[in-house]
């Protein structure tokens, strides 16, 4: 994966077929603290403790098509690349939270890359389930500026009409890119 | 949070989009999905589906609907992106760049004809 934005998107793939109704993505970039965090976290169905620890193996998986399940061990090895850590919390019945964290300027830190492609696809493609995605960035001198996005009030408008009417597709792109564009204009990834 | 101000706009521009005539898509329910398991997604599913996205809206497509599925074990020959059009069978396209997205669009989707490279025997 060449993107944090991209592991997110996977990361979220399996909060999906958690059967999650709600999932949060967070991205938080300060750069006073030389920090990045990303994580997401939802409602689905959790796992066991054993489970929990096996995710972190990469011959663990619960597709019957292959008998690899990449995505999280890699993350786990992007973050602790960049000096960062990982971490899962997860209970069965409740839901899980993954976090990543990398150290912002670490040379090997991958790029955050496009955020609003990542959602704006979740968004389209899981129409029934709650989307919140937040993206902060604290700057140098401790300015924050913040992108909060719930689709609650998105969704009470649309009513039955589909996201992927052209019209509401260009409308729904135009406001993610946007409110994150305001902010990325802030760091040099 | 969007301000009031954009709502405002998306109740406009959602009352405009029930009112406009549209481009119809190939004849009968026409189904997009794309595949995004972990292979998918590190091969570049996610610009094939920006790509059909981008095609629905410039090419002002009415009635397409677009959802995911997971790895269906051919990791090789991702980005995998079906389309089912009607009752027509599944098609299967394999190594499906953002270009190649394009094309299946405008060509099968839009055009109901499928193309003859990237089919997947499946």
């Amino acid at each position: 994966m060449r993107e944090i934005a991209l592991h997110l998107l996977d990361i979220a793939e399996n909060s999906v077929a958690a059967q999650s109704h709600n999932i949060r993505i967070a991205v938080y970039e300060n750069l006073q603290s030389d920090l990045l965090s990303a994580s997401v976290t939802d409602d689905g169905r959790g796992m066991d403790e054993k489970t929990a620890q096996r995710v972190l193996d990469p011959f663990y998986t619960t597709r019957t098509t292959r008998k690899v399940g990449l995505g999280i061990p890699l993350l786990k090895l992007a973050a602790e690349m960049s000096d960062g850590g990982f971490s899962l919390v997860t209970k069965p019945g409740k839901g899980t939270k993954v976090e990543a964290t990398f150290r912002h300027s670490h040379i090997d830190r991958m790029p955050l890359g496009d955020l609003a492609a990542t959602f704006l696809s979740l968004l389209v493609s899981y129409p029934h389930i709650h989307w919140v995605f937040i993206y902060q960035v604290i700057d140098k001198d401790g300015l924050s500026n913040e992108f909060n996005f719930d689709d609650v009030e998105l969704k009470t408008v649309l009513g039955d009409t589909s996201m992927t009417e052209p019209e509401i597709l260009k409308f729904v792109r135009g406001m993610l890119e946007e409110g994150i564009g305001a902010l990325a204009l802030q760091t040099v990834n | 949070m969007p301000a009031i101000k954009s709502l405002e706009e998306l109740k406009r521009v959602r009352e405009e989009a029930l009112q406009k005539k549209k481009v119809k898509a190939a004849a009968g329910n026409v189904q997009v999905i794309v595949a995004m398991g972990t292979c998918g997604i590190a091969a570049g599913a996610r610009d094939t589906m920006k790509s059909v996205l981008s095609y629905i809206e410039t090419h002002n497509l009415s009635d397409v609907s677009v959802t995911q599925t997971g790895c269906i074990g051919l990791c090789e020959q991702e980005p995998i992106l079906q389309v089912v059009v009607g009752e027509q069978p599944k098609v299967v396209y394999g190594k499906v760049t953002a270009q190649v997205a394009e094309q299946i669009m405008k060509q099968h989707v839009q055009n109901g004809t499928p193309l003859k490279d990237h089919v997947l025997p499946i």
